[in-house]
Parts: C-alpha cells; sequence; structure tokens
C-alpha cells in the first residue's frame, strides 16, 4: 500500500505503471481498476479558475491509509495506490489517483469505489477556489453527501 | 502544560495564523477550555477537532505535548 501528498503536477496513468512495475509481482494480479479525478472548471454554478488545496500533513496520510485498509479487510485486495495533489491547480490537472490491484475485478472495483467515496467525502481536505472575478473563497460545504457510501451499501457486508 | 495548536482552511485565515504553542497553568484542561483560550468568541458549532490527529471533541482531556487541530468541515479532495 502507497499514500502520498504531492504539490506537484501529476501524472496518474505513469504513477499506476511505475508502482504496478516496482511493488507488485508479475503475474499474479488480475487487473487494476483506477480511478482519476480532475478539476472541473465550475462548482455550484460558478465558474472556477483555479483551486488551492488545503490538507493536515499526517492526518489525511493517516486516515487515508486506514480506509485503504478498511477496503482490503472488505474485499480481497492485493494492492492499492493513492496519490493526492494539494497546493494550487487549474482547470483539467489531476488532482487524485486511486488504483487498486486485484486477483478478481469486483474486488478492485468495490474497494476503489469505497475508497473514493471516503477521500471525496470524509478526508481532511479544504478546496478553496479561485472564480473568474478573481474572487478566492473557502468552499464550506462538500458537495458530496457524506454518509452515503455507507447507505448505499457499497461495504460487503452492509 | 504545553500544547501545540494548529488551524487549517478558512479558520487559519480568522485566527491569523497556522499554529501556536498555548501553555496552562493547570495540569488538566479540555479542548473547550483550550479554545476559549485561543479565542474571545464560542467555538462555532460545526468546528471539527482532532487530537493528535484523531477526530474528537470539546470534551477531550488535553495531556502535555498534545498536538491539537481545530477545522472546518471537511470539503473533500
Amino acid at each position: 500500500m502507497k499514500v502520498f501528498i504531492t504539490k506537484d503536477a501529476l501524472d496518474p496513468y505513469k504513477e499506476i505503471l511505475d508502482y504496478e512495475n516496482t511493488a507488485l509481482p508479475a503475474g499474479k494480479h488480475g487487473g487494476v481498476v483506477s480511478f482519476v479525478g480532475t478539476m472541473r472548471d465550475f462548482n455550484d454554478g460558478q465558474d472556477v479558475n483555479a483551486m488551492d488545496l488545503d490538507y493536515y500533513p499526517g492526518m489525511t496520510e493517516r486516515h487515508i491509509e486506514r480506509v485503504i485498509q478498511e477496503a482490503s479487510d472488505e474485499w480481497d485486495v492485493m494492492d492499492a495506490l493513492v496519490v493526492h495533489r494539494v497546493g494550487k491547480m487549474v482547470p483539467t490537472d489531476p488532482i487524485v489517483l486511486v488504483a487498486v490491484w486485484s486477483a478478481h475485478r469486483k474486488d478492485s472495483f468495490d474497494a476503489c469505489r469505497y475508497i473514493i467515496n471516503y477521500l471525496k467525502e470524509s478526508a481532511p481536505f479544504w478546496k478553496c477556489e479561485v472564480t473568474t472575478s478573481g474572487e478566492k473563497h473557502w468552499v464550506e460545504h462538500n458537495s458530496e453527501d457524506p454518509g452515503a457510501a455507507a447507505r448505499k451499501g457499497l461495504k460487503k457486508s452492509a | 502544560m504545553d500544547v501545540k495548536v494548529r488551524y487549517f482552511a478558512s479558520l487559519r485565515d480568522r485566527m491569523g495564523k497556522g499554529d501556536e504553542s498555548v501553555s496552562f497553568d493547570k495540569d488538566t484542561a479540555t479542548v473547550a477550555d483550550l479554545w476559549s483560550k485561543v479565542s474571545s468568541e464560542p467555538m462555532p458549532e460545526s468546528i471539527l477537532v482532532a487530537v493528535n490527529m484523531e477526530y474528537t471533541d470539546s470534551s477531550h482531556e488535553l495531556k502535555n505535548g498534545d498536538e491539537v487541530a481545530f477545522f472546518p468541515p471537511v470539503t473533500g479532495g
């Protein structure tokens, strides 16, 4: 398992290949499911020019590692990689990568969805948006619905 | 007793700083006691608290050397 947070530009597909080639034994996994989140140029009906993403160094990584462990307890996960970008970014920039390797596709799909839902709903990140008029504001409300993942029965035991 | 306090996002802007050290004359204090030392305003209901990077609440008893973070609701990655 690997979690890292970076202020640098993110090349998610290179990260998947590099990790697969260095951390996973060849021929053992049946596939990788990945989610790549990119920055939109709109939010809540407003045009957005740029974003500055804040996080809590140490706590954010610890809680992401914990949710990967939860997913690994629920599904047959061979390995997982999460890379998250923070700091200043502009629309079309990749922000987040979740990649999950398993022997069979269902485990990868379910675990990947569980992890990305956590990241979008509950992980310690805060968005500061810059609108086209140059106005900066902290996003006060999460557009995701916290707790939705649990209610949708995404966990195998639910 | 000394604790380290950290603020994030809009709360960092509101407090005008990202972190500070706070000393108490006594050996016991809660998160609520700490808030009343760093702010003259009541603690907003929406503010989240973590002690040593784990979520907790304002009744949490602090220990010497704890790192306490106050932040607004998370808005996801």
